[in-house]
């Protein structure tokens, strides 16, 4: 999976390695602003409330 | 078949990554992001409450303008919980809500009204404000700040019930249908910890009330520059 991502990265070696930062950099914020909250709701020690059900 | 297994290799490491991440996301990004809102809210509140009133109805307590869901409109210490220990209070209980602070229960009593103030917090991650709520024993003080009051509360128990218990949200908790007559308090979060199978509840009542200009109660006196800055 990495090694065909990084075949198919376009240009030379230092390029390719800012490429994939950036890429990093946006799978983590994906996942920090996404992924994470909507993960973080099944939980159980978010549950501090009494309710009726 | 080697690129097969290699590529399912790749996988499983990236998912174990994924929720190594998932992991510091909880116990440190949640805490650095909550406290950041809930300075946010604190400062807000503080500045608001610097101006002059402009809804001038005081009935010493919380002007019904401020009650905007997600908004701080007091502020809570529990010097049990440590010598600084201060939260805004904000209107509401949703997650979102209590990222910033510890969430009121909407429409039980205000600070210092006649019946039951109750208020929620996350014990771990988000802030965790209540993390060490299991070391709130009866006898210790939850002082209530609003705009123009210091209300003090008094611990009477605390006791760890099952989720469903509406009940301590009561006016006068575990009476339904009971006119309530005293200020109570309620706090409540959830048990154990990293749980949720119970819910720890913290009970007390009104000990004393004091006007704003009186200055802090002494049980608080050790942070007063803090609080009056």
């Amino acid at each position: 999976m990495y090694a065909w991502i990084w075949r198919n990265l376009p240009g030379p070696v230092p390029v390719r390695v800012l490429i994939s930062l950036a890429l990093v950099v946006a799978v983590v914020a994906l996942l920090f602003t996404v992924v994470f909250p909507w993960a973080e709701k099944a939980l159980p020690f978010l549950h501090v409330t009494v309710n009726s059900q | 078949m080697r690129h097969a297994v290699r590529g399912v290799g790749e996988v499983l490491i990236t998912a174990g990554l994924i929720v190594l991440l998932f992991v510091a996301y909880e116990l440190v990004w949640t805490n650095f992001e909550a406290n950041r809102q809930t300075d946010q809210v604190s400062n807000t509140l503080r500045h608001s409450w610097a101006d002059p009133p402009v809804t001038g109805h005081g009935s010493g307590n919380v002007a019904s303008s401020t009650f905007v869901k997600g908004k701080g409109f007091a502020f809570l210490h529990i010097p049990a919980l440590g010598k600084n220990w201060s939260r805004p209070v904000v209107e509401g209980v949703s997650l979102p809500d209590l990222t910033r602070g510890v969430g009121h229960y909407p429409e039980t009593a205000l600070p210092g009204e006649v019946g039951n103030f109750a208020v929620a917090g996350h014990r771990a991650t988000n802030g965790e404000p209540f993390a060490y709520l299991d070391k709130v024993h009866p006898g210790d003080v939850v002082v209530a700040e609003t705009r123009t009051m210091w209300f003090t509360y008094l611990v009477d128990r605390t006791k760890v019930v099952s989720p469903d218990s509406f009940w301590v949200l009561d006016p006068v908790p575990g009476h339904p249908n009971r006119q309530p007559t005293q200020q109570l308090l309620t706090l409540t979060t959830c048990n154990p910890r990293w749980g949720s199978t119970g819910r720890l509840i913290v009970f007390g009542h009104l000990e004393e009330a004091r006007i704003k200009s009186a200055g802090p109660p002494a049980v608080l006196v050790h942070h007063k520059k803090k609080a009056t800055a």
